[in-house]
């Protein structure tokens, strides 16, 4: 079970958070014209990689904030977490 | 029978406690702080089971976990219990075991023909034999393999013992309590660090309870003793007996199950049978020690054949005797120690030694005491079938090919040692990949992965002097690191014997024109021939092998078998065992009842109960509840002998016809507030929001990026900022981390903020032509007219001195109001609304009547928005803004969802206005076409019309708007059914929509 660091509560077990998925992904604006193969990349395509990944979690059973974090896929290290509106290094 | 085995003054079981027990349906005595194993062996009973494949006689080998034999199955208070190792059982008055795998009985057993037909079960003879005809597999080779398949039969009754869960954090985490465990804890919480130690075994000390060394000038018993008293004292060390670490999980956390209650005939009130502990540890030191390695030779599976620390510890802690007439086999020093210890107690040993000419101060010590010991040595083939009765030895040439002067020689037992091999099980679940030490011919753990550290013989470290010292270092170390303090202890002199030197050669070559079985793997009867078959057959990859032969695979998971099938095979390959690798260790390293995997949340308590405060009104009146998730909810109010479909139909059409009152706490409250919170709402809903007025309420359907719908609902506005979302009660809590989502990390810029309410908030929902003149007597002081509260208006008022918030909104399509109170109030609301509408003949109303309602006016749930269904599917494409982008809108160009064929929201009638369509049926043109029939869709929700007093279904079919009026079939291939039906509007009451707006 992960030991994620809340940048708002600290350490908590995983059991505490919800997954989200990719957190490189970004939503295409609003009113904007894209094409097909935009949209099916942003609803649909995702990565998979094996090492480094950066990824969202929700403190659901927490503060209920979405948070960003740096994980291994392979190894599980997490090297950092963010807010969500935190610049990523 | 009495203890013929048992020593006098020997051991540390309590002699002052005599226990009977049950062993086949036969009595037997021990004692206090026997396990199964020892008080069997007291009174010579060597025969407990029957192999898996061969279903050959099986006794014990060793005397712990690791024990591949003596599987049997328990039972307990009435609870039966598979599976559990009588090395491990410890007895208790009135206890209760049987043999497995076998029948009609352990002595003889029919499934030992298999024995004699061993030619036919060779490697992998699952893969060979069962393959054709396919024919066979299912009235032939399934119910065969079944039979033969697994030890012990699981209990399908319900569990009523309890299972605990803990959670628990420390500074250091110790996994086994031999010297280097006990030294480690000892020098770390001396030094200011948070510790738990956890053992395995009923008693602390491990190897030093059996060996005869000496810790600063005390016996290893005694020195372990105090140290364990002393660690008790100290309020910052935990101390846990028959507590096994059984799993490395991420980020250092540990899983340890505790056996609190197995050794005692029955739980004691408020202690649980066993508890998980989920221990997040700073820093882990491993010290689960070694496990003593078989020697190869043949029939070495027969009973009798053990390991040497086996029956050394069934000796010094049990006071037991494996047999009278010993014969020792081993390759290094430590079988010298079980045979001086026999020797103290009286038996004559003899000790085949593999080494030509070794030599260490006990070696001396052995023959000072006139011990037999023969160098270059080894046993051919143990003879006898249920017990060994002789063995065959013979003298072995310098390059152990070559064997000479075979002789029979009488001996009761076999104690082989082929030196040890370190458990680094927990090591290689945190993810140390382990290197190869040629020197002990064993894995050991290579540079730590997580916060964790190997030590003592677990690392390959197998003289006391060099553990003891390296574990008080460490023990110092890592608490130095967490504690930042400088207190060391200093670190006691050691004494002992052996030399840890120890010969290579582990397996006994055949004897010219003998074909006797060398097992590798006791409890699979993986032998080295069906290695040798495998290799033949191509299998190269470990992994491969191991999965063909099964070697390893047994519910022991080869802890004795795994390192020698290694070296077979690279003996075979011509590999040294580094280049073969070994097969992934995973967790559990011992096996974990189910029980204390699912801990506490069994039944009812596997997830919570949510009720509302109108829940005892409920009660009270008859009320049958569902689960709706999480929550109850009335499904109906029973009359007199009313069964579901007689009490939903009359309070559905006590709606139609007078008032109804539905308790709706449960469906899912969010505030959303602040300035932005109309352009929120605008991009969340498919529908515009911008121009919604306070006072107002509005419905709204919400997609997901793909396109999908999510949830609908109204929401109202209470005033300029501050908006009341409602929510299905299932999608509740997906809907909330959905708006936090955008909020927080696609739209920041909005200045919102989101919040449930769900809880906060008490509802009934009034429904009926005479709801107006209810709620003009409920608030007499508001103009409930229709131009004071429109459809969709909303209203605050005084109920009786308690504040109520009041929407005009509607589910059931009749005049309706929704009335929320703060949730303390729910109660006294509830009563207020039966008590004032008496006059006007209202009737509480349960989910199914709710159905009901919702089915005929063609309003959508669950069922028709199930995750499959865009806006058009549900007919809510008139919802659907065309000029401003939202949530999921730029999905519903996509070619498929713009098709003109898609299934489509329908109402469906049988012909026979009389016959029920079962909610599932498919809607097809042609109930007699061919399988399999082209479906044109499936029918979502199913009721009783209330109105027209015929059955009424709603279904999602192909090209739906253009089916209006066709006649088709509604087919259940379930319930076997073909009902002729005709499609109908989905809006089959009140099409206009005039009631709502009365
Ligand atoms: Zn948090």
């Amino acid at each position: 079970m992960l030991y994620i660091n809340c940048p708002h509560c600290g350490l908590r077990s995983q059991n505490e958070f919800a997954y989200g998925g990719d957190a490189t992904v970004k939503r295409p604006e609003l009113n904007k014209e894209i094409s097909d193969q935009e949209w099916d990349n942003f609803v649909y395509l995702r990565k998979s990689p094996r090492g480094k990944h950066l990824e969202l979690w929700h403190h659901i059973s927490g503060c209920r904030q979405w948070i960003k974090v740096e994980r291994d896929t392979s190894t599980h290290e997490i090297f950092k977490t963010y807010k969500a509106n935190e610049a990523i290094e | 029978m009495s203890q013929d085995f048992r020593l006098d003054n020997v051991g540390m079981v309590n002699r002052e406690k005599k226990i009977s027990f049950k062993f086949n349906g036969k009595k037997y005595f021990g004692f206090e702080g026997d396990t199964i194993a020892s008080a069997l062996i007291a009174n010579g009973v060597h025969l407990v089971g029957r192999s898996f494949k061969y279903h050959r006689p099986r006794g014990f080998f060793g005397v712990g976990v690791d024990e591949p034999y003596a599987i049997l199955q328990l039972d307990r208070n009435n609870e039966r219990d598979p599976n559990i190792r009588a090395t491990e059982q410890e007895i208790f008055e009135g206890l209760e075991v049987k043999s497995v795998n076998c029948w009609p009985s352990v002595n003889f057993d029919i499934g030992a023909i298999n024995n004699f037909l061993k030619m036919f079960f060779p490697a992998g003879f699952y893969y060979k034999t069962f393959m054709w005809p396919p024919s066979f597999w299912y009235k032939i080779y399934e119910p065969f393999i079944r039979m033969a398949a697994g030890f012990g039969e699981a209990s399908i009754k319900h569990d009523k013992e309890r299972y605990e869960h803990k959670y628990e954090y420390c500074d250091l985490l110790i996994t086994g309590s031999g010297p280097s465990g006990l030294a480690s804890a000892y020098a770390a919480a001396k030094n200011g660090a948070r510790v738990i130690l956890a053992e395995d075994k009923p008693r602390f000390g491990g190897s030093l309870l059996t060996s005869d060394v000496n810790i600063g000038n005390q016996t290893g018993v005694e020195w372990t003793e105090k140290i364990i008293a002393e660690l008790k004292s100290m309020p910052n060390v935990t101390v846990k007996n028959r507590s096994q670490v059984f799993g490395y999980y991420d980020h250092n956390m540990l899983v340890m199950s505790e056996r609190i209650s197995d050794h005692l005939p029955k739980t004691q009130k408020y202690l649980p049978k066993q508890r998980l502990w989920y221990i997040r540890a700073n820093e882990v030191l491993i010290s689960s020690g070694s496990i003593e390695r078989p020697l190869v030779f043949g029939n070495n599976d027969t009973p009798g054949v053990m390991l040497s620390s086996a029956a050394k510890e069934y000796m010094k802690v049990y006071g037991v005797l494996v047999g009278k007439k010993p014969l020792i086999f081993t390759n290094n020093d430590s079988g010298y120690e079980t045979a001086i210890e026999f020797k103290k107690n009286g038996v004559n040993p003899i000790i085949l030694d593999t080494r030509s000419n070794p030599s260490s101060d006990i070696i001396t010590e052995a023959k000072n005491l006139n011990i037999e010991i023969r160098f270059s040595y080894v046993v051919v083939a143990a003879k006898g079938y249920k017990k060994v009765k002789s063995a065959d030895i013979a003298k072995i040439s310098d390059d152990k090919k070559e064997l000479f002067n075979i002789e029979n020689i009488e001996c009761d037992c076999i104690c082989v040692s082929g030196f040890w091999t370190p458990s680094i099980h927990l090591a290689s679940q945190s993810g140390n990949k382990s290197k190869f030490n040629e020197k002990i011919d064993a894995f050991v753990p290579d540079k730590s992965k997580q916060k964790e550290n190997t030590i003592g013989s677990a690392n390959g470290i197998f003289t006391l002097e060099e553990t003891i010292k390296d574990a008080f270092d460490k023990g110092f170390d890592v608490s130095n690191k967490i504690t930042e303090k400088n207190n060391k202890v200093s670190v006691p002199t050691v004494v002992e014997k052996k030399s840890t030197d120890h010969d290579k050669f582990w397996c006994v070559p055949l004897p010219k024109g003998k074909s006797y079985k060398r097992f590798l793997d006791f409890q699979n009867d993986v032998a080295v021939s069906d290695i040798e078959l495998a290799l033949r057959e191509g299998f190269r990859s470990i992994e491969h092998v191991k999965r063909y032969t099964t070697l390893g695979m047994a519910t022991d998971q080869g802890k004795t078998s795994n390192l020698n099938g290694l070296q077979l095979v690279s003996d075979i390959e011509n590999k040294v065992v580094p280049q073969v690798g070994h097969t992934t260790f995973r967790p559990p390293y011992t096996p974990v009842s189910i029980g204390a995997i699912v801990g506490r949340e069994v039944g009812k308590h596997s997830k919570p109960t949510r009720k509302s405060p109108m829940h005892s009104w409920h009660e009270k009146n008859n009320a049958v509840f569902v689960d709706a998730g999480v929550w109850l909810r009335p499904r109906y109010y029973k009359q007199g002998n009313e069964g579901l479909f007689e009490a939903s139909k009359r309070e559905a059409k006590n709606v139609r016809q007078n008032v109804g009152v539905c308790d709706v706490t449960t469906l899912g409250k969010i505030d959303v507030k602040g300035p932005d919170a109309a352009e929120f709402l605008n991009r969340v809903y498919t529908n515009a929001w911008l121009k919604l007025p306070v006072g107002k309420a509005r419905y709204g359907v919400m997609l997901r990026e793909d396109g999908i719908v999510m949830d609908d609902g109204t929401t109202t506005r209470i005033s300029e900022n501050h908006y009341h979302m409602t929510t299905t009660t299932a999608q509740a809590a997906n809907v909330l981390s959905h708006l936090e989502y955008y909020l927080q990390l696609v739209w920041p810029e909005l200045n919102v903020n989101v919040v449930s309410t769900t809880e906060q908030w008490a509802g009934a929902a009034i429904a009926g032509p005479n709801s107006r003149k209810l709620l003009m007597k409920l608030f007499p002081n508001l103009d409930v007219s229709n131009e004071g509260l429109p459809f969709m208006g909303y209203k605050e008022a005084d109920l009786f001195g308690v504040p109520a918030k009041i929407y005009r909104i509607s589910f059931s399509g009749e005049l309706a109001y929704e009335i929320n109170v703060e949730s303390d109030n729910g109660y006294f609301m509830w009563e207020k609304i039966m008590e004032v509408g008496k006059e006007f003949q209202i009737q509480p109303y349960g989910t199914e009547a709710l159905s009901t309602l919702r089915i005929e006016m063609g309003h959508v749930a669950g069922s028709e928005l199930d995750g499959r269904t865009i806006p058009y599917d549900a007919s809510l494409e008139g919802l659907v803004s065309k000029k401003k982008d939202f949530i999921g809108k730029r999905s519903l160009n996509r070619s498929a969802f713009t098709s003109t064929d898609r299934e489509k929201l329908v109402g469906v009638v049988p012909i026979d206005k009389t016959t029920s369509i079962p909610e599932g049926s498919y809607i097809v043109k042609d109930p007699k076409a061919k399988l399999p029939n082209p479906k044109l869709g499936h029918v979502s929700a199913s009721c009783w019309s209330v109105e027209y007093d015929n059955p009424f279904s709603l279904a999602i079919i192909k090209d739906g708007k253009n089916m209006i009026g066709q006649k088709l079939f509604a087919m259940s291939p379930l319930k076997n059914k073909t009902i002729p039906v005709e499609i109908v509007s989905s809006h089959y009451v009140d099409p206009e929509g005039k009631r709502v707006r009365s």
